[in-house]
């Protein structure tokens, strides 16, 4: 049994002093965290190091799903010390990608890692020697297999990425799928940047497509960090502006999988319909994608009583036609049989590689940040995690159906129990004071999974260092394991039933 | 049976019949006016997150404006988006508007090849790379395919090999490991052939200009066609900055 009493505890969206966490020394780190880790209703967050007056302190938070808290625990290599750590994936798989990550950033030489490689090949990476095309992939020698590369440049009109198959004729033995194309520096960026308005841009532009989930996130750390507390209304509109951007993803995703199947009249169907709900988003805010919506501190654009009639209104044409499509779809053969027991990824494998959001639901696993990690509009207003059994493309087909009915019912549950009042008006603030020496984390159940960012502040209350966790990052394992002993022509709707984000990825 | 048939009757007809004269409901924001009103010019400009206002004369540079409205929130006696969404332009110095300007935004024919009307004008296939975009004008891009705005009206369509295709649409703000693929997918296109920027990630850098992840050389030595402003560029500005380049008609 470990003793969790001298270990920082706080809940999402909070901060906390940083002396208040404890620094223990690296055995002890690992003992706690093995231990922590092997319980399945804990999952790490975030893991990540930096710069601390020359030497390089880590951070992990632990999330404890059941208790709704943040573990947090550090460790510290000074600068004399060798560049090296005992590595923890051996034991817990799902940190690899963390200390891949680590060791890409600081050069830190994690002993008997499975799998040390670049992540993104990222612009302040400790060896520059090393370019994107010199990345080393896993190969077999053999006569009978072939290898296929595909990217990074795609034939739909995607982002870039390199995918490496190996081969035994049609079937795929193994997949290595190499990223880092879209890297954009935004960690940097969000240091340089002079203000907090310029930074809640770029956190509207770290993926686009979850430009709500992301900026939620960056918002929701700021005010912690300020200790800022928001009007309920303002949290009940960004949860609001989260499901929509779920039901608008979701749709587009069905209408994606649809045509990679040749089902034009589903394609066609849900493609429209995914239209009608982010027109609403541009009725309400003026971007299809919602990007100008969420702010630090307030908004400029609250949400009042004559878009929630649009919005009643919308919902009800989008779920009638819906229903009338979802019932033709699902139940066509041609459908069920290109779908099913495709692309499979086990509840083990799953909790193995830490899958988060839709791609850990999939395989039974229930673990939603709107449940485990409720902020206000969650806890007002509870969500139910819904999950599918197979872990197949079809299971993750028949989420995003069921995902979105949910949503709606959610939101017609606000709708109807929610007064909107125009009075509650916070405007932004981007002049938010930071508290000095602190720490803030904030997770939001995005609709890929949990979007995670993390930031400390120095002594003066400056921003020290922005960490930016986007579900990508866990899930991509998962498309690798589903291709395997896949033929490599259902490659195409392995990927679009994932739909994970490159530049979310890549930062 | 029954049931598709009644389904294609409730799906009735998506297309938008004429993509030149939509009008758009507030707040969606197109091109910007810049009224003659006295404000202090360095507040005004100093809001900009993207710097994109100029001072003396105020002017808003829309290869740079994320469109996100902040300074029509602090001054909306200066500064008003109106909802004309056709804002793109082959003359990077047009994206520029300046005090007083109300006149629209238009393709200027002069300084279009001889041979892109001629070539592109009843098809043209475009070839679509990401180099850092942040999958929003992504997603634009592939929706100005879709039943709504139906771009294949036109035989505007996306390839999926750059050997099929008369030019390229970049997005995003060109990222360092991305310069050498694009330069790949470029080169693969036979000429004449068109290169076309879409989002101000791509006209600018954006939010990422000063990154020191992006590398923007490859603009050194290729002639940009068409700048399609926006944050992301919106369907319908994507649609109309293509056809105001390759039709006759430009209305």
């Amino acid at each position: 049994m470990i003793d969790l009493n001298k270990i920082a505890k706080i809940k999402n969206n909070e901060s906390i002093s940083l002396k208040d966490i404890a620094i223990i020394d690296y055995e002890e780190f690992s003992h706690i965290v093995i231990e922590l880790l092997k319980q399945p209703e804990n999952h790490c967050l975030s893991y990540f190091a930096y710069k601390s007056n020359d030497n390089l302190q880590f951070i992990m938070a632990v999330g404890d799903d059941k208790n709704h808290n943040i573990l947090l625990l550090s460790h510290l290599l000074k600068s004399d010390e060798k560049p090296e750590l005992e590595s923890l994936t051996k034991e817990i798989f799902a940190l690899h990608i963390f200390e891949r990550e680590i060791h890409e950033n600081f050069g830190i030489n994690f002993i008997e890692h499975p799998w040390l490689k670049p992540v993104r090949f990222a612009n302040n990476r400790a060896n520059k020697e090393m370019q994107i095309n010199d990345y080393p992939f896993y190969s077999i020698k053999s006569e009978e297999l072939h290898e296929v590369g595909v990217g990074p440049i795609h034939a739909g009109v995607i982002e870039p990425g390199h995918f490496r198959f190996i081969c035994n004729g049609e079937n795929v033995l193994h997949l290595e799928i190499q990223l880092g194309w879209q890297h954009r520096g935004i960690e940097k960026l969000f240091l340089d940047k002079e203000n907090n308005l310029q930074r809640n841009l770029l956190a509207e532009n770290i993926a686009g497509d979850t430009a709500i989930g992301h900026t939620t996130a960056f918002a929701q750390t700021i005010e912690a960090l300020a200790g800022k507390q928001l009007g309920k209304q303002r949290h009940i509109e960004r949860a609001l502006a989260l499901e929509l951007e779920r039901i608008a993803i979701h749709t587009g995703d069905i209408s994606a999988l649809c045509t990679d199947i040749a089902y034009h009249f589903g394609s066609n169907v849900f493609g429209i319909l995914r239209t009608a709900i982010i027109n609403f988003m541009q009725f309400w805010s003026g971007n299809r994608f919602g990007k100008s919506l969420i702010r630090v501190g307030g908004t400029h654009l609250p949400f009042t009583e004559e878009l929630k009639v649009e919005l009643l209104d919308v919902l009800s044409k989008y779920e009638k036609q819906f229903e009338e499509m979802v019932y033709i779809t699902f139940r066509l053969p041609s459908v069920q049989n290109r779908f099913d027991f495709i692309g499979i990824v086990s509840p083990e494998q799953a909790r193995t590689i830490g899958t988060v959001g839709l791609s850990a639901r999939m395989s039974q696993i229930e673990r939603d940040i709107r449940v485990s990690h409720p902020n206000f509009a969650y806890q007002e207003f509870p969500y139910e995690t819904i999950t599918a059994e197979r872990g197949d493309v079809f299971a993750r087909f028949l989420l995003k159906k069921k995902e979105i009915r949910k949503s709606i019912s959610w939101i017609r549950n606000v709708m109807e129990n929610y007064n909107f009042d125009a009075s509650q008006n916070e405007k932004p603030d981007y002049q938010l004071k930071l508290k000095p020496s602190s720490f803030a984390i904030s997770l939001v159940e995005a609709w890929r999974g949990e979007v995670c960012h993390c930031a400390i502040t120095d002594e003066a209350g400056k921003l020290k260092h922005y960490k930016i966790k986007d579900p990508s990052m866990h899930n991509w394992k998962a498309l690798e394991l589903s291709l395997r002993n896949v033929e490599i022509s259902d490659f195409p709707i392995n990927n679009k039933s994932y739909n994970l984000s490159y530049c979310g990825h890549d930062l | 049976m029954f049931k598709i048939i009644k389904a294609i009757y409730h799906n009735g007809k998506q297309y938008i019949p004429d993509l030149r004269n939509v009008k758009l409901r507030p707040p969606f924001r197109g091109r910007p006016e810049i009224s003659t009103a006295k404000v202090d010019e360095q507040a005004l400009a100093k809001i900009c997150p993207t710097g994109a206002i100029g001072t003396n004369p105020i002017s808003i540079d829309l290869g740079k404006c994320a469109f996100c409205g902040e300074c029509a929130f602090a001054f909306p006696e200066k500064i008003k988006f109106t909802q004309d969404y056709r804002t793109s332009s082959n003359i990077r110095e047009d994206l520029i508007i300046k005090e007083g300007e109300t006149n629209p935004i238009r393709v200027d024919s002069n300084s279009i090849r001889n041979e892109v009307k001629k070539i592109f004008g009843k098809s043209l296939k475009l070839r679509q790379v990401s180099a850092g975009g942040d999958n929003s004008c992504e997603w634009e891009l592939g929706a100005a395919g879709n039943a709504n705005f139906d771009m294949s009206r036109y035989g505007i369509e996306f390839t999926a090999s750059p050997r099929h295709s008369d030019g390229i649409v970049v997005t995003g703000p060109i990222t360092e490991n991305m310069a050498e693929p694009l330069r790949i997918a470029y080169d693969a296109i036979p000429e004449p052939k068109l290169f076309i920027l879409c989002g101000i990630d791509a006209i600018s850098g954006g939010l990422f200009a000063d990154s020191q992840a992006i590398d923007r050389s490859i603009l050194n030595d290729i002639k940009v066609d068409l700048y399609i402003p926006g944050n992301p560029s919106h369907p319908l500005t994507i649609v109309n900055a293509i056809l105001d380049l390759t039709r006759n008609s430009n209305k």
